[in-house]
């Protein structure tokens, strides 16, 4: 499935070393152009099956005395439902969220992870349409449930602070407005986006330098060493990494909703 | 030996700079803050991660206009 990089991979000492560039991303199965399918769409498809079996066979015998595979679950959902869902939005309104919030949560830890996993190598949220997709459903979440909350006039007028004097609130008003309709949706793709993108790029260029290396005189075969070495460190953080960013996609989408439905700022 | 790239990537790099620097003195105040109150931690870690988030999210408008 890793043919896109491992084909760039120089395997004579005559070849030129080209840097991994954003066409490590383009991995088209089936069709090509806009319409291709590409391996990124295969792996979502695979990680929503590969999630759905797991979580189903988890919750199938759930117990008052858990076991050891539901206590660990149950550590996992209550991450998500507690320290995200609870502690960002409040136990007031929560609950509602947090099928959304630790759907998204699972979604993305997995795809993430698929980008440090040996048989795929290749973060799905590395393309831009699945971040996109993924802030979409949080973009109309937040604001249907301000809508719903506070009616079309009273949610606006709920975006400028309270306790502000009179004179500033026609200079915050277009800020607010920048921020919840496109400050906030672009950074939230972004943020994962680029962390998947350059951490992928960083993994492959070590690697492929390295490769690149190995094909070289005596003085670069030596100096490959390192360099897996530094793509094995590269490796590690990535998963640290990984993890984190799901984290921070979920807490920033509960924290939007957080924001769009609070009494006061 | 020839150099070849975009200047873009330099700029990129300098932006880069405020935002770590930020990253940086949020993370310092708050391993300050749970090492002077440890029970203060669960409290302050979605608070830490939020400004890390924000600061980071300079950085990323950067990556939109070398992109541009």
């Amino acid at each position: 499935m890793i043919l896109a990089p491992a084909a760039q991979l120089p395997m004579s000492s005559g070849e030129e070393f080209t840097a991994p560039g954003a066409e490590i991303f383009w991995a088209p199965l089936i069709g090509e152009g806009d319409w291709a399918i590409t391996e990124q769409m295969v792996w979502g498809g695979i990680s929503v099956i590969l999630i759905s079996i797991a979580l189903v066979m988890l919750t199938r015998n759930v117990s008052i005395v858990p076991s050891k595979s539901q206590f660990l679950f149950e550590g996992f959902y209550n991450f998500a439902r507690n320290s995200i869902a609870r502690d960002m939005i409040g136990s007031k309104h929560f609950l509602r969220f947090v099928p959304l919030l630790f759907s998204l949560f699972t979604l993305i830890l997995v795809n993430n992870w698929f980008g440090v996993l040996p048989p795929v190598m290749n973060p799905t949220f590395g393309r831009i349409g699945f971040p996109i997709a993924a802030t979409l459903v949080v973009y109309v979440v937040y604001h249907w449930v301000g809508f719903k909350r506070y009616g079309f006039s009273g949610y606006f007028g709920h975006m400028i602070p309270e306790g502000l004097p009179g004179w500033i609130k026609p200079i915050i008003f277009p800020l607010e407005l920048i921020t919840y309709f496109i400050t906030r949706p672009l950074t939230l793709a972004l943020r994962l986006f680029g962390n998947m993108f350059a951490g992928h790029i960083l993994i492959v260029l070590f690697v492929s330098a390295a490769a690149y290396f190995l094909t070289q005189g005596v003085v670069f075969k030596v100096l490959a060493v390192p360099t897996f070495l530094m793509a094995a460190v590269m490796w590690m953080f990535e998963a640290l990494i990984q993890a984190l960013q799901a984290y921070v996609f979920t807490l920033l989408a509960a924290s939007y909703i957080a924001g769009a439905l609070a009494e006061d700022h | 030996m020839d150099i070849t790239g975009n200047l873009s990537l330099v700029g990129y790099g300098l932006a880069t700079i405020g935002p770590a620097i930020a990253v940086g003195l949020i993370f310092a105040a708050y391993i300050n803050g749970v090492a002077r109150q440890p029970e203060a931690r669960p409290l302050l870690q979605p608070i830490a991660i939020l400004g890390f988030a924000l600061a980071e999210a300079l950085a990323i408008f950067g990556l939109v206009l070398f992109f541009l």
